[in-house]
């Protein structure tokens, strides 16, 4: 029987869920959306930090969102060493388009067999006081496993923001996705921002991959589930709004929660898929798109 | 090669190897053979869209499995012979290319590449939850007893899939050598300019996604009947779609003949290393070899050649 309040129950679910979402897309909303770069590999990084912090709560039994802020370093240098082979291979040559869409595809590849040799294809999870436990409003129920991952991901979404809108070179990264050739007229290299810009980028994987453990069980090939879902937000957030983002990550979470809820929740990869044709077809431009 | 010596070879390639089932009593050679021969027919058909007009799919998987599981589908409700089957599933997969290259190849190239990759998730997703097929545990499919001519079950359907085989990389010869194929080197050098000079560009593009598409299909339409139980997740697999990307690029991907050697190569490579070493460790030889060939060679093996060919000759 579907009722009242267990739609409610699934909006408010899905409202957390997208608000995870955002937090797999943003990466994607600065490398792909502001720098050009298509990224596709982004959810295989985010599925490789969720096994990075499985590997150190194991070893170290520390809270899984904090390992996943501990790792933003090495995977923001990993960014800028991906970006430089990107950009001496390819991009400087003109040849981003099919070549480097096939470098990624492959680097996707690579990191997924290179988890399933070294862990296997079991699911893996973390174990912390709060997983299982959840705050009850009335008859809706806030699930702590959800909960601390949309915190945490509105926090970051805030952060970036200020960071792309405040600073000196977040205000850089926003111009070079603007214009290069302005930029390197007013003195700045827009390579080196996009160094930075893309190895933030990748540095915001580790923390979604840690709210990707957090939320259930991970294994390696987890991340192609996510690859329809990131671009559908990415391109309805309006390519490269932080804000837009966020806000097409809260659709897709709703209409997402309610489809599983109503018709099951083997359908809702589909709907994903749905949602990035719909826009592709009909708004290109995005939601907030110009 | 020319026309006339291309068509000998094609028919000396395809009865010598009808007639070495005969000869040959060993069924893995021919179980192997199969699996590098679909792997030609995916790679000819990758590269009729990829190589060709240069757009990238990410989801051949998918249009495989459309073949596979037309084939399953109307076997089961029809029990059709495979000829039509092949047929069948040519048809499906062209569809489904032609859907979904008329939805995004208005866009960007980078588009269609993303909308490949998510379908072959939502065509799984659909699979998975149709009963009919066998849903997430899979299907059996019974071969029948006797096929005509060969020996045993095996050997006809190497001797059919050497004809697939022939016959797709015959469609991407000619396309090649054709005005069609010029017009698609056009869009691939410079869409825009080709737009101009009044290259009918989103014609030509949905009719190379329709082709390469269909023919996917036909890789996967026999693909029941040889490993007679298929189950969503190996139908699907990434390796199709990792592999279908890799062999042409590492052959070559300008010229029909590019994705016919990439296949062959890292084809027989593969059956060579799924048996000596494990097969994880083979999957990362078939990624890196990818990634490498990208970077480094980006022409492939076709392009080395042809470079050093023009150094022999201007010392």
């Amino acid at each position: 029987m579907f009722t009242a309040d267990l739609l409610l129950n699934a909006v408010v679910a899905g409202v957390l869920l997208g608000g995870f979402y955002a937090a797999v897309s943003i990466g994607l909303t600065i490398s792909f959306g502001q720098l050009d770069v298509v990224n596709i590999a982004h959810p295989a990084f985010v599925v490789a930090g969720s096994f990075c912090v499985f590997v150190l709560n194991e070893r170290f039994g520390l809270d899984p969102i904090l390992l996943g802020l501990f790792l933003t370093l090495p995977f923001f240098l990993a960014g800028i060493g991906l970006y430089r082979v990107y950009f001496t291979c390819f991009e400087r040559h003109g040849e981003e388009s099919l070549r480097g869409l096939a470098f990624f595809f492959g680097v996707m590849f690579i990191v997924e067999v290179l988890l399933i040799m070294s862990f296997g294809v079991d699911y893996r999870l973390v174990d912390t006081g709060y997983i299982g436990q959840s705050i009850k409003l009335g008859f809706i129920g806030l699930p702590y496993r959800l909960l601390v991952p949309f915190v945490v991901s509105a926090v970051v979404t805030v952060g970036l923001y200020l960071y792309l809108s405040r600073t000196f070179t977040g205000r850089a990264i926003l111009a070079v996705s603007q214009d290069r050739l302005a930029l390197r007229l007013m003195g700045a290299n827009p390579i080196s921002i996009k160094q930075i810009a893309f190895g933030l980028a990748v540095a915001t994987a580790a923390i979604a991959g840690a709210m990707l453990i957090v939320i259930g069980p991970v294994e390696p090939s987890l991340g192609r589930l996510y690859i329809g879902r990131v671009f559908a937000i990415v391109v309805l957030g309006g390519m490269g709004s932080i804000g837009g983002t966020f806000v097409a990550a809260l659709i897709l979470g709703i209409v997402e929660s309610v489809v599983g809820t109503m018709f099951g929740p083997s359908w809702a990869p589909a709907v994903a898929f749905g949602f990035l044709l719909l826009t592709l077809a009909v708004r290109p431009s995005g939601l907030f798109g110009r | 090669m020319r026309g006339a010596a291309f068509w000998i070879v094609a028919v000396v390639i395809v009865v010598a190897g009808a007639l070495g089932t005969r000869l040959v009593d060993n069924d893995f050679i021919f179980y192997a053979s199969y699996f590098v021969l679909q792997f030609v027919v995916l790679a000819t058909a990758w590269n009729i869209l990829g190589g060709f007009t240069g757009y990238v799919n990410f989801g051949s998987a998918a249009f495989f499995a459309v073949g596979a599981y037309t084939s399953i589908a109307l076997d089961k409700a029809f029990a059709l012979p495979l000829p039509v089957l092949i047929l069948t599933g040519a048809v499906a997969s062209g569809l489904i290319g032609f859907g979904t290259g008329y939805l995004t190849l208005r866009l960007r190239g980078v588009y269609f590449a993303i909308a490949t990759l998510a379908l072959a998730v939502v065509l799984e997703t659909l699979v998975i939850n149709w009963h009919y097929v066998g849903g997430a545990t899979g299907s059996y499919v019974i071969p029948p007893a006797e096929i005509f001519f060969f020996d045993t079950y095996v050997e006809g359907l190497f001797s059919l899939m050497l004809l697939l085989a022939v016959a797709a990389v015959a469609v991407a010869r000619y396309i090649n050598h054709s005005r069609f194929g010029r017009g698609l080197a056009a869009i691939r050098d410079d869409e825009q300019a080709a737009e101009c000079m009044g290259v009918p560009t989103l014609k030509l593009k949905l009719i190379s996604t329709t082709i390469s598409g269909g023919l996917m299909g036909v890789a996967g339409a026999p693909y029941p009947f040889f490993v007679t139980y298929v189950d969503p997740v190996s139908a699907f697999s990434l390796d199709y779609a990792v592999n279908a990307v890799a062999m042409p690029m590492i052959g070559g991907t300008t010229t029909w003949f590019g994705p016919v050697l990439g296949a062959l190569l890292l084809g027989s490579l593969q059956q060579w290393a799924t048996v000596t070493i494990s097969s994880e460790l083979n999957r990362l030889i078939v990624g890196i070899m990818l990634v490498g060939f990208v970077i480094l060679a980006p022409q492939g093996i076709v392009g080395l050649v042809r470079k050093y060919l023009l150094k022999a000759r201007r010392p």
